[in-house]
């Protein structure tokens, strides 16, 4: 029996001010109106241009739990397009990247299609002679998705032909792109490499939440983060030996509740929000030698000074991806089922900046995001014991209530002590907004 | 050890796969030079460890830090601890050079890892790199290619 559809009212009963029903995260009858209701209302990351440099250079992926292909057509445009043949429903493409040439042919049937998706050709087409093709809607290929936008490389789709824009959606919370950007020296990033792929067996809001919960790193991490510094500590080294990167990257993970407190978290409206407003765990990375000159170059010193001072620690951006501008990663968190997430890390290139950084931002990425890394083991054993924790009928509710204040306001953007759940508050508030959007009531 | 004959070698991989298995982690961590790397891509064929992403690329810190956490009261997620199986191939010799006293072996093996109810099954090929030192052979290189390496995995938490 069905409770959540077409019944706007359950899904706003399943959010308090400050707490959330457990079914947001096990029920599938929610997760499967997330995908038809608030992954097709909102902007979704699809990916990055440089992933498809050329023509007919594709990229197949997903939105939610849609199959798309994103593709460079010959107008040089990236398109976005279903991936589903308009005859049988076949994938048109499977691989994760390639090049189609001029056209798509499906091997079923073969037939064809431009780049952008319209209908090319049909083998023995007059047997569709005097059959109303024209009328029908394989006749006009393979659809695209209802809107696609590139933000300074970064490839953004929205399911639904109408819906919010995308500079109302993400706002002023693009800065955090524009940083990550702007720290090349010529203001272009480019893909290093395929993404680590992590498959998590929890709902994917509980990492997007995790993006910003600033009181789980000096406890889940300390097996990891905490092991690292006594290790380094008790090392036999000569006095003053320069720490290492990895001892760099890690170690902030331990710093005191203080320092993530006077961090901050700003939210903005529509569920974006990050954390590090004054400072980050990625603040104290020593300089790497010759990059600071180049961009001083590019920017001139000021500028310089301003784009590397801020150092943002995690961005949020609703409903399913957080990028590190001062590392220039991005984690798409791909739902699958309500218990199963598909996590996919990127790092990409300052184009024009010396390799060291590029180092560091892959060494970032397989020490604390890989399948195989122990600050990734340390959540994903959180996750998935929370998961299961929720089947239990003990209790119904999750809490999100830390430094909540009476009436607050997600449409004004806010700066605040970086503890705060304000920011899950806010996704929460952006996910019952975009969940009912569209949403017809049978009442 | 003079140089090391063929059964040598062969016995120094099985023996190295042994301790893991084992849990003989300390063993194991003095099998390595100081200067060693443990590497494992991400990508099929991948020659670049450092400017695109890895699964593992671990120096003696990181290994040691691996198995320093494992031991670890607040370590959860092993609590209950990760077991581990290899099943080795006979490893094939690719490289002698008794004068430097350098060998590279390169072996096929399947790989289990389990935990609670879940048990992973992984196969892989593993590429030796070792050298002669004072009449002990020691790893200065050890790379492990996943066959489904850009697959999505769960936790893999162990050496392999
Ligand atoms: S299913 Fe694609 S051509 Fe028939
Ligand atoms: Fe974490």
């Amino acid at each position: 029996m069905s409770r959540y559809a077409n019944n706007p009212q359950a899904i706003q009963n399943l959010i308090r001010p400050t707490e959330v029903h457990r079914d947001v995260y096990i029920d599938q009858e929610v997760f499967e109106l997330e995908m038809k209701h608030l992954f097709a209302n909102t902007w979704i990351f699809v990916g990055h241009e440089s992933q498809t440099p050329n023509k007919g250079d594709y990229f197949t992926t997903e939105i939610g739990t849609k199959p798309v292909i994103m593709v460079r057509h010959s107008d040089n445009e990236i398109y976005v397009l279903h991936n589903r043949c308009p005859h049988k429903g076949t994938k048109i493409a499977i691989d994760r990247t390639g090049n189609t040439g001029k056209f798509f042919r499906c091997p079923y049937h073969a037939w064809s299609f431009k780049t952008n998706g319209c209908l090319l050709a049909i083998p023995l087409r007059k047997g569709y002679k005097d059959t109303g093709l024209e009328e029908s809607e394989s006749v006009h290929g393979m659809a695209p998705v209802g809107a696609v936008k590139n933000y300074r490389g970064f490839i953004f789709a929205r399911l639904n032909k109408e819906g919010p824009d995308f500079e109302s959606f993400f706002g002023e919370s693009l800065s955090s792109f524009d940083n990550m950007v702007d720290r090349s020296p010529e203001g272009r990033l480019e893909v290093a490499g395929p993404p680590l792929r992590y498959m998590h067996r929890c709902n994917w809001k509980m990492l997007v939440e995790n993006q910003t919960d600033t009181c789980h790193p000096m406890v889940a991490h300390e097996s990891s983060a905490g092991t690292a510094i006594d290790l380094w500590e008790k090392m036999d080294k000569p006095e003053g030996t320069q720490k290492p990167m990895a001892m760099e990257v890690i170690a902030p993970f331990m710093s005191p509740y203080e320092f993530f407190e006077n961090m901050g978290i700003r939210t903005w409206p529509n569920g974006h929000g990050h954390t590090g407003v004054h400072h980050s765990i990625h603040s104290d990375y020593s300089a790497i030698p010759g990059y600071f000159e180049q961009m001083v170059e590019a920017y001139g010193e000021e500028r310089a000074k301003a784009i590397l001072g801020e150092n943002r620690h995690n961005t949020v951006y609703f409903p399913n991806i957080m990028i590190k501008g001062p590392i220039q990663q991005l984690r798409l968190f791909t739902p699958i089922a309500a218990d199963r997430t598909l996590v996919e890390s990127y790092i990409y290139r300052l184009v024009g900046a010396p390799d060291m950084l590029l180092e560091r931002t892959a060494m970032y990425n397989r020490m604390i995001n890989a399948p195989t890394s122990m600050v990734g083991h340390d959540d994903l054993e959180m996750y998935e014991r929370a998961q299961e924790g929720l089947h239990s009928d003990g209790l119904e509710w999750v809490n999100v209530q830390r430094l909540y204040q009476e009436g607050e306001n997600f449409d004004e953007i806010a700066v605040e002590n970086g503890t705060t759940e304000r920011q899950m508050r806010n996704q929460f508030h952006a996910w019952e907004k975009y969940m009912t959007l569209t949403m017809e009531g049978d009442a | 050890m003079k140089a090391p004959t063929r059964d040598d070698l062969i016995d120094f991989v099985y023996e190295e796969a042994r301790m893991l298995d084992d849990g003989r982690f300390d063993e194991w961590l003095d099998l390595w030079t100081h200067d060693s790397f443990y590497w494992m891509p991400l990508d099929y064929n991948q020659e670049d460890a450092k400017h695109v992403t890895s699964l593992l690329h671990e120096d003696t810190f990181m290994r040691k830090l691996r198995v320093e956490r494992f031991k670890g009261e607040r370590t959860f997620s092993q609590k209950p601890k990760t077991r581990c199986h290899h099943v080795l191939n006979r490893p094939f010799i690719d490289h002698v050079d008794d004068e430097k006293g350098e060998y590279v072996t390169h072996t096929a093996f399947h790989y289990v890892e389990t935990r609670l109810d879940d048990q992973i099954l992984l196969a892989a090929t593993a590429r030796h790199e070792l050298k002669l030192i004072e009449g002990k052979l020691k790893i200065t290189h050890k790379r492990v290619d996943l066959l489904n390496s850009d697959a999505a995995f769960g936790n893999i938490q162990m050496f392999l």
